[in-house]
């Protein structure tokens, strides 16, 4: 009777502290440059190696221009940054995919694509959207720069161990939505706290019918929810996506995985602390018009009032809505907008591409629009060039820049200026987070498009 | 950052909004650094400082009728990203606890590894301790991690918050898990061998 979850975590536990966390093995963690410097100076001063180095993947991707990969990041301090990555994988002998290297990209797009996440893993990274790979079936969050020094350490964390929670989305999709939308929806219904403490499974037939980038999208946002992880039994669509992958197990041991793969599904008669149910149906596009993520709404909806909102609730609200410069209770429908960004760990696989390349062909990027769109990795940039995805984008006036995560945090030069909006694929919403004074609307790689060809918020189903 | 932690009595600096979240405590253009100094100057950056630079004096942590060690935050603080900046940013202003009514998990878990002390308390709780601090700024609060509680010492109600037994012993003695993990190298190698078979 044992969900997905407690087969994975009871196989790792090395051991319970009395009154205390559990010490769980970690098969894979991933470093990228901005939460592990700290880590690795920690290590320095207590003058000690990484136990298991072999088990560790490094790469930049926070900082990494979108331009010009080839020369020296002009920003000093991000080049720093970078060049300690470097400097830290060489001294503790990690493998490091760099600026340029085809390998390199966004850590979380990089790990599913090279076969390094794989089903039943224990996965951490100093990053919260860690819980993206939890998508192949695996326990993955984000951890802090301390648990990343831990794990550098000791392959180990010290954890408690979460409750469980069950979202069941069963129905149809229909026109137009998609896993990113599925996210924004349980988001709105949930907030971004109704999930804290929480690991979550995804089920439903839903879920079963997602692509497994769309499972990853969704995946993605699960910390948005406040979850520490989100989950999906691995099926035949993931075995297909894995198979003949880079790391993925070759010949006998991969029949050996599969037969350990195809164990890893909750029990039917498990138990959930928390089970919770969707219906397809109530999902359209979504859109979000506040500060954070769960302030999300169908495309067709209006901005809530404040009516029935406690003191402390409408203040934050207001706030959130003043810094938006919008008002409750109206459309968002037909507002211009000035950037779209189309990438992050969220949005930026080859099948991001194609949906948004679908339905900008044959028609132009609005003369009003900037957009940048940003492939979460060298091999997405291949795979774009190789189906032809960035000739139908130049012929609708639109460029292909290089791997990062870009202005979904905005840490290199993609920044949109104060006061600007923009239509962005990304995970956050919150004040400053794509450049001080920027006011972010998150959707999917669809609406983004439609944003994109018609210069203001466009349902996509009226161009699809 | 190791520093022992018992009974702290403090004033507070009130923060009565929901859903602060990391990126507000710490913006991510001043996560650059590759050390772990310096983050408290940052600490709310965009709320304290005008586009120039300025102060902007309407923000709590710039009106000096406020101050003191003890954080008091709406509830859902520290959502969002996983940055550990985020608490170094707390620890590194001067802040030794965050009272709120709810808290982000990875950001709870990352003040606790700086020795920064997370009090979870009820929400009438915390309503009237805003109140009590507005009434009167130089009020205090105290909180006794042997004992696990909180006290408004303006109202004088009090209450309990949980923390784990592993983790108060390791606040209380000045020790991180690191220090615990090393002397655990034994079981982590059995499990290896286990695993493999």
């Amino acid at each position: 009777m044992n969900t997905l979850f407690d087969k994975i975590w009871d196989a790792h536990i090395v051991t319970t502290v009395e009154d205390g966390p559990t010490q769980l093995y970690i098969d894979r963690l991933y470093c990228h440059e901005v939460t592990s410097p700290q880590a690795f100076a920690g290590l320095r001063n207590r003058g000690i190696k990484v136990l298991r180095p072999e088990k560790i993947y490094c790469m930049p991707d926070h900082n990494t221009p979108t331009h010009d990969q080839d020369q020296p990041i002009e920003d000093t301090v991000s080049r720093t940054q970078v060049d300690t990555l470097m400097k830290n994988a060489e001294d503790f002998g990690l493998t490091h995919y760099g600026m340029m290297h085809p390998k390199n990209g966004i850590i979380h797009v990089v790990g599913p694509e090279r076969g390094l996440t794989l089903p039943g893993m224990t996965i951490v990274c100093g990053d919260s959207h860690t819980s993206t790979h939890g998508a192949m079936g695996a326990i993955a969050f984000g951890i802090g720069t301390s648990e990343v020094e831990m794990v550098l350490a000791s392959q180990c964390i010290l954890q408690d161990r979460p409750k469980t929670m069950r979202i069941t989305v069963d129905g149809e999709l229909s026109k137009g939505v998609t896993a990113k939308d599925v996210a924004l929806y349980m988001m709105a219904k949930m907030s971004t706290s109704g999930a804290t403490g929480y690991f979550v499974e995804y089920a439903g037939s839903v879920i079963r019918n997602l692509t497994m980038e769309g499972r990853l999208t969704l995946c993605n946002l699960s910390i948005e929810m406040g979850a520490r992880g989100g989950m999906i039994a691995p099926d035949e669509i993931t075995f297909e996506y894995i198979k003949g992958r880079e790391n993925a197990p070759k010949g006998e041991d991969w029949e050996k995985a599969l037969e350990y793969w195809k164990t890893l599904k909750s029990d039917e008669d498990a138990v959930f602390d928390t089970e919770i149910h969707f219906d397809a149906a109530d999902i359209e596009p979504m859109i979000t018009y506040g500060t954070n993520p769960g302030m999300g709404m169908g495309i067709t909806h209006s901005i809530p009032t404040t009516d029935g909102m406690s003191e402390v609730t409408q203040t934050s609200f207001m706030k959130s809505l003043d810094y938006m410069g919008f008002q409750p209770g109206e459309s968002l429908l037909g507002k211009t907008i000035d950037y779209v960004f189309l990438g992050a760990c969220t949005n930026g696989r080859i099948e991001d591409f194609r949906a948004f390349a679908a339905l900008v062909k044959g028609r132009k990027k609005a003369e009003n629009v900037i957009a940048w769109l940003v492939p979460g990795s060298w091999m997405v940039d291949q795979q774009i060039r190789e189906e032809g995805i960035d000739q139908v984008l130049e012929e609708a006036g639109f460029a292909i820049r290089q791997p990062g995560c870009s202005a979904c945090l905005a840490m290199n030069d993609d920044k949109i200026p104060s006061g600007k909006y923009s239509v962005s694929t990304s995970n956050r919403n919150f004040e400053g987070r794509q450049g001080p004074g920027a006011r972010t609307l998150l959707a999917s790689p669809l609406v983004a498009a439609a944003a994109a060809v018609t210069g203001v918020i466009t349902d996509p189903r009226e161009l699809m | 950052m190791k520093a022992k932690f018992d009974i702290l009595t403090s004033t507070c600096v009130p923060l009565p909004l929901e859903n602060v979240d990391t990126d507000q405590i710490i913006p991510a253009r001043f996560l650059k650094a590759t050390t772990k100094e310096g983050f408290g100057e940052n600490l709310f950056r965009d709320w304290r400082y005008d586009k120039q630079g300025n102060k902007i004096e309407s923000f709590v942590l710039n009106d000096p009728t406020y101050g003191g060690k003890i954080l008091v935050a709406g509830k859902n603080f520290g959502s969002g990203s996983s940055r550990e900046h985020a608490a170094w940013a707390i620890a590194g202003y001067g802040f030794r606890v965050v009272v709120s009514s709810f808290f982000a998990d990875i950001h709870k878990n990352n003040v606790l590894n700086n020795f920064v002390l997370p009090v979870v308390v009820s929400e009438p709780f915390l309503q009237e301790l805003f109140d009590s601090i507005y009434a009167n700024p130089k009020m205090e609060v105290e909180v006794n991690l042997p004992e696990q509680t909180i006290v408004n010492k303006a109202t004088g109600k009090s209450e309990s918050f949980e923390i784990n037994a592993y983790k108060k012993h390791c606040l209380m003695n000045g020790l991180d898990d690191i220090d615990f993990l090393l002397t655990n190298k034994e079981k982590i190698e059995e499990w290896e061998r286990t695993a493999s078979r």
